[in-house]
């Protein structure tokens, strides 16, 4: 087990400073000079020249490679070209909101997707199982950003239940809270029915196996049945999807958080990736990749903890 | 003669399929003693597995019955509820499956399961049912029960975990034990541990046994009282001394042919029934296994065969077997 974990982590290493390797070439490929960009059709040779040395565009590629990775791992991701602000303080402030948005979302996607899924095994093949199917291809066929124009429409316009946009007052818990509900909601919606279909599917073909004929053999009830001998195996597949899951509910975080004007990872990578604010850009992306990284082995070791043959098949 | 413990009366049973239905189960009728060990042979796809599940209310959910009855202590199981039948399951009728491999679940530690077994057991703590659940580990002849009861079913062998599978069996003590090919998925010096282990097991506990296999052999180890299926058939009953000495079915006889074990000539090959199964979508009019017997005649093809009561206990589904 240990072997593993330290052969995982290992592998996220290597993936991270590939991605650094390729986000480096990118800045390169892309067109349009970061300083001309910065300072305008009028700005003057010299003033370019004085931005350029700034940002350590003069220098060599390789050498602001090599300056980048080791500045990235004393965790210094450099300053933000317009507001001089350290790079990582910006993540840092806008993060949680990403998080927090992401979280909520795949929280009440799981939790909703399990139950909708394990729901239509006990009903299958009847009636609301066939609906609950066609309710979860809808659900996953809806964008995130169709789904919170209209609950803008319908709540925040019309109801005037919940505020249309910003992520709270801070100090204020409960305005927080009611400015996260329909982000939220837009964002985890898809993932309801991909959920549900995933679990369905994978709980069906697990409820085919012997043990469960075993344990209707000695009389348990059908919900125990269902829950602790089916849904615990069934369960398996739908962590290491929900990990990858994690990974692209971030990214379409991007468009919720522009939809509802909520301050986050995702407004905060548009804003740089508009003005050509590479270090931002470079370090809102390596740190994202590094956080998505460390979910996906977590979400491998935890599969190991959960399934004994695959951590007996690690132990040797 | 006591009542009967368990008894099928006349049970047919179909499964529907893409395209019709499977006949599987034709006007079964056979009936176990208190303490009685009977053995159900027939090759593969006569339906002896779909009549143990039936036995127990657990044939699959494509499964219809058309006919019959089946009673567990007197009682009709079919026209239960749901929640009675499954009160009954474990405590008045218990199974072993074939596959050991496949019969616990692989995430939860055997004890847990053992302990989840004994749900119809009432006013008894978890605690206790652990205890019980030890005590029977030890008595099936684990080693080491403590350390079994913690243990993944994937962490024992074969043979261990097929004597867990007959220790949750047991573990309410109910009064007909259903196993399904207990020994099939298992070698051979495993199988005759495991017949041993029922066989005495038996003796201790008196309960009731109906055992399901192909292999003659185990029935002749093993039962007093041998049913022989073909086609969803009872072609043949008999006790077991009479049947190996003096099969009066000829599908009995073609069967008893083809045991390796009784083949006395060595000739380098195996003999073999010629022909197959009929097809159980549409069943022959006449008896199931003409096309195959060579003693069958015009009437074989085209009437239904009586059946013959030949001795005390003995009787056969055939035109030709004199009484």
């Amino acid at each position: 087990m240990l072997r593993y974990a330290v052969k995982r982590i290992a592998l996220a290493v290597v993936i991270l400073i590939t991605v650094m390797l390729a986000m480096y070439a990118m800045v390169f490929l892309v067109p349009g000079d970061p300083a001309s960009l910065a300072l305008g059709p009028r700005a003057t040779p010299e003033l370019k020249a004085l931005l350029r040395e700034r940002m350590g565009l003069d220098e060599p590629v390789l050498w602001q490679v090599w300056h980048f990775f080791r500045s990235a791992a004393t965790g210094d991701l450099g300053y933000d070209v317009w507001s001089k602000r350290p790079v990582l303080d910006q993540i840092l402030e806008f993060f949680p909101n990403t998080l927090i948005l992401g979280v909520a979302a795949l929280g009440w996607a799981l939790t909703l997707g399990i139950a909708l899924g394990a729901t239509a095994v006990v009903w299958r093949d009847t009636v609301a199982d066939r609906l609950l199917g066609i309710l979860s291809v809808g659900l996953i066929s809806v964008p995130a950003f169709v789904v919170a124009i209209y609950a803008i429409l319908i709540f925040a316009v019309w109801l005037r239940w919940l505020p249309a946009i910003g992520a709270g007052n801070p100090g204020d818990p409960l305005s927080q809270l009611r400015a996260l509900v329909l982000p939220a909601f837009a964002l985890g919606v898809g993932w309801v029915g991909y959920l549900a279909r995933l679990v369905r599917a994978s709980l069906l073909e697990v409820m085919g196996e012997n043990h469960i004929r075993t344990a209707r053999a000695f009389g348990l009830p059908e919900s125990r049945v269902v829950l602790r001998y089916g849904l615990r195996v069934a369960i398996i597949p739908t962590i290491a999807l929900m990990a990858v899951g994690l990974g692209s509910i971030l990214s379409s975080a991007v468009f919720v958080e522009t939809v509802f004007g909520r301050p986050g990872i995702g407004t905060l990578i548009t804003g740089a990736v508009q003005k050509r604010n590479y270090p931002v850009v470079m370090g809102t992306v390596l740190f994202m990749t590094a956080f998505y990284l460390f979910i996906v082995t977590a979400a491998d070791l935890l599969i190991a903890r959960l399934d004994p043959r695959v951590r007996d098949v690690l132990r040797r | 003669m006591t009542d009967p413990v368990l008894s099928v009366e006349n049970l047919s049973l179909r499964y529907r399929v893409p395209g019709g239905s499977l006949q599987v189960l034709r006007d079964v009728s056979l009936s176990v003693q208190p303490g009685e060990v009977l053995g159900i042979a027939g090759e593969s796809g006569c339906g002896k597995s779909t009549l143990a599940a039936a036995m127990i209310d657990l044939t699959g959910a494509n499964a219809e019955r058309t006919a019959g009855t089946i009673r567990l202590s007197g009682r009709d199981i079919l026209s239960l509820g749901q929640a009675d039948r499954r009160r009954m399951r474990g405590r008045d009728v218990a199974m072993v499956f074939q596959d050991p491999m496949t019969a616990f679940s692989p995430v939860l530690t055997m004890g847990s399961q053992l302990v989840d077994f004994q749900c119809n057991l009432d006013g008894v703590s978890r605690r206790e049912k652990s205890d019980r659940a030890r005590a029977m580990l030890a008595r099936v002849g684990l080693s080491d029960p403590d350390l079994a009861m913690t243990r993944f079913p994937h962490e024992l062998s074969g043979g261990m975990r097929q004597r867990a599978a007959i220790a949750a069996a047991l573990l309410m003590r109910p009064a007909v034990l259903i196993a399904d090919e207990p020994t099939t998925a298992l070698d051979v010096t495993m199988e005759a541990q495991i017949i041993h282990l029922l066989r005495e097991l038996q003796a201790d506990y008196g309960c009731a046994i109906v055992i399901v296999t192909h292999h003659l052999g185990v029935i002749a180890e093993l039962c007093d009282r041998v049913a022989v299926m073909y086609a969803g058939q009872v072609v043949e009953e008999a006790p077991v001394d009479a049947l190996y000495h003096d099969p009066r079915h000829p599908y009995t006889r073609a069967l008893l042919a083809c045991d390796p074990a009784r083949i006395e000539e060595h000739t380098g090959r195996l003999p073999a029934i010629g022909g197959r199964l009929p097809d159980l979508t549409a069943p022959p009019p006449g008896c199931a296994f003409a096309p195959r017997c060579p003693l069958a005649s015009d009437r074989c093809r085209t009437l239904p065969p009586p059946r013959v009561t030949i001795g005390p206990g003995r009787a056969a589904l055939c035109h030709e077997v004199a009484p």
